[in-house]
């Protein structure tokens, strides 16, 4: 059975390496983000219609296990010292994928967007088979272009909020100071919300798909076609 | 990628890159982007093992090195009550905007009619009753020794500035407020000319609680205000009557209420009441 397996790359070194760092330095620039947001008791984004409140963003029970309660300075101290990092890497990823043609397979084509729906039923079980798809199915690629972009926003918001005077013009490009606030919490809310769905999906591809992640490669089981019956579905597929 | 994709991509493609068939395939050639997946590198199952125990290592002391190093950072030594490392952070990013500075550029200004009345938010070095008989604006010279003394009506006797801007705190909110008063850089002129090229300039409340240090490129901007009027009323105390400074270049934690004493100074003061309880002392927007 194991005889002739081979494993395939799935994943450049670029991407893996700044995958896995960006994991924890989102990680505290959320926690510290969420110190900080904490200190703002007006709970500005806490969703109510005419006083009534609906619900508080955050209540207490979110915020004393989280240690979010009366931290703002060290919420300060590190949210404007590893948003550098996550600056950094952030722009070497976006130039990475520049340089490397590798934002091809996250940006998807109008076709990659036609099977979405198809997607979407095949993954609830209405649909038995899959449309064909490049490294990323149209609701991958569509979710990691959304996801980009938004880590994109969150540092240019991030850099409005942190220096409103001396950044001014890129403050009023979000409406302002308020504006700027409003994307900037909403983004993060979001890529916890992504996160969410991400782990679930990585579970549901199961162990070789995530440890793919972290080596490269993937390992495919042993071949049952033999050679001609495989260039044969790799012509029909390519047609 | 669920098991069954992964199960449909091996019985297209597995087996090809082995035989070598997908190097022959010529760029142009209209395939899938499944096929082109798969023309990248392959691993022998024995590669990939040893691969994956390297990984395993390589992953694993990543994460070891990241849960320790933000260990590392929370058990540092405080240095003004954050760890020494995020102390230093702070400082990195002052030198870096203090480099972008422009003197001529300006915070964004409102019409008055977007502005309104403000909360008020912290009450250190004016808990004290306020004693206009006793009260008076001294400042110091940077050779430490008092150079002007001046009443409410020297400053009110002054050219008048208004200024409608948003005011800042670092809790997160933000109001738009309009300041009277006169400009700082003003008065200086005015008065002390010979201080104008102080390079910090320390400001405290007539008790001494509440202590503020301001870099002097900041306080010569042409929008730092000795504000005596907000709303276009007179400072109520608990806004900090007589005199408070206000400043669109800075979070409110600089922008002292009840102004006692100005010390011009060569270097940075030495107390700052919320730098020395954690906060950045540079606290610039």
């Amino acid at each position: 059975m194991s005889e002739g397996r081979i494993a395939v790359e799935r994943h450049r070194r670029g991407n893996r390496w700044m995958h896995w760092i960006n994991f924890p330095l989102l990680t505290v620039m959320i926690w510290s983000g969420l110190r900080i947001y904490w200190a703002d008791l007006r709970d500005p984004f806490g969703v109510g219609i005419g006083g009534w409140h609906w619900f508080e963003l955050f209540p207490d029970w979110i915020n004393e296990p989280l240690g979010l309660d009366r931290k703002l300075a060290r919420g300060m101290a590190f949210h404007f010292t590893f948003g550098w990092l996550l600056t950094l890497n952030g722009a070497a990823f976006f130039i990475y994928l520049w340089r490397t043609g590798g934002w091809r397979n996250f940006v998807p084509t109008r076709d990659d967007l036609r099977t979405i729906p198809a997607v979407l039923l095949h993954e609830v079980g209405l649909r038995k088979d899959a449309p064909p798809q490049g490294k990323y199915n149209g609701m991958q690629q569509l979710t990691y272009a959304v996801v980009l972009i938004m880590g994109a926003l969150a540092v240019i918001s991030g850099f409005a909020i942190y220096k409103p005077t001396q950044l001014a013009l890129l403050t009023s490009m979000f409406g302002g100071y308020e504006g700027a606030r409003f994307v900037h919490f909403w983004v993060t809310i979001g890529f916890v919300l992504f996160f969410g769905i991400h782990i679930l999906q990585v579970a549901r591809a199961g162990f070789r798909n995530f440890w793919s992640m972290v080596t490269g490669y993937e390992l495919l089981d042993a071949p049952e076609d033999d050679e001609s019956e495989a260039s044969e579905e790799f012509e029909e597929v390519g047609a | 990628m669920t098991e069954h994709e992964n199960n449909e991509e091996i019985e297209n493609n597995d087996g090809i890159e082995v035989q070598g068939i997908a190097g022959a395939i010529a760029d142009d050639a209209p395939v899938h982007r499944v096929a082109q997946d798969l023309r990248g590198k392959t691993l022998s199952e024995e590669d990939f093992r040893q691969l994956s125990r390297r990984s395993l290592l390589t992953g694993g002391a990543g994460a070891l090195a990241a849960v320790l190093g933000f260990r590392w950072i929370q058990g540092r030594p405080a240095d003004g009550r954050i760890p020494d490392v995020l102390r230093a952070g702070h400082e990195v990013n002052e030198s870096i905007w203090r480099a972008l500075f422009r003197d001529g550029a300006e915070a964004p200004t409102f019409d008055f009619a977007k502005s309104s009345m403000m909360r008020v938010n912290g009450r250190h070095g004016i808990r004290e009753e306020l004693d206009m008989a006793t009260w008076e604006l001294r400042v110091v010279g940077r050779d430490g020794a008092t150079v002007g003394r001046y009443s409410l009506d020297d400053l009110r006797a002054l050219p008048q500035t208004e200024m409608t801007v948003e005011h800042k705190c670092v809790e997160g909110w933000s109001h738009i407020v309009t300041w009277g008063g006169v400009v700082f850089r003003d008065f200086v002129e005015r008065f002390h000319p010979d201080e104008a090229d102080a390079p910090f300039v320390g400001l405290s409340t007539p008790d001494g609680e509440y202590q503020v240090g301001l870099e002097g490129a900041a306080m010569m901007h042409s929008q730092t205000m000795l504000t005596l009027d907000l709303q276009r009323v007179p400072l109520t105390e608990a806004h900090g009557a007589p005199v408070r400074l206000t400043t669109p270049l800075k979070y409110g934690i600089k922008q002292i209420k009840r102004i006692g004493t100005i010390r011009f100074s060569d270097t940075q003061p030495e107390n700052d009441y919320w730098a020395e309880r954690g906060y950045d002392w540079y606290a610039a927007l």
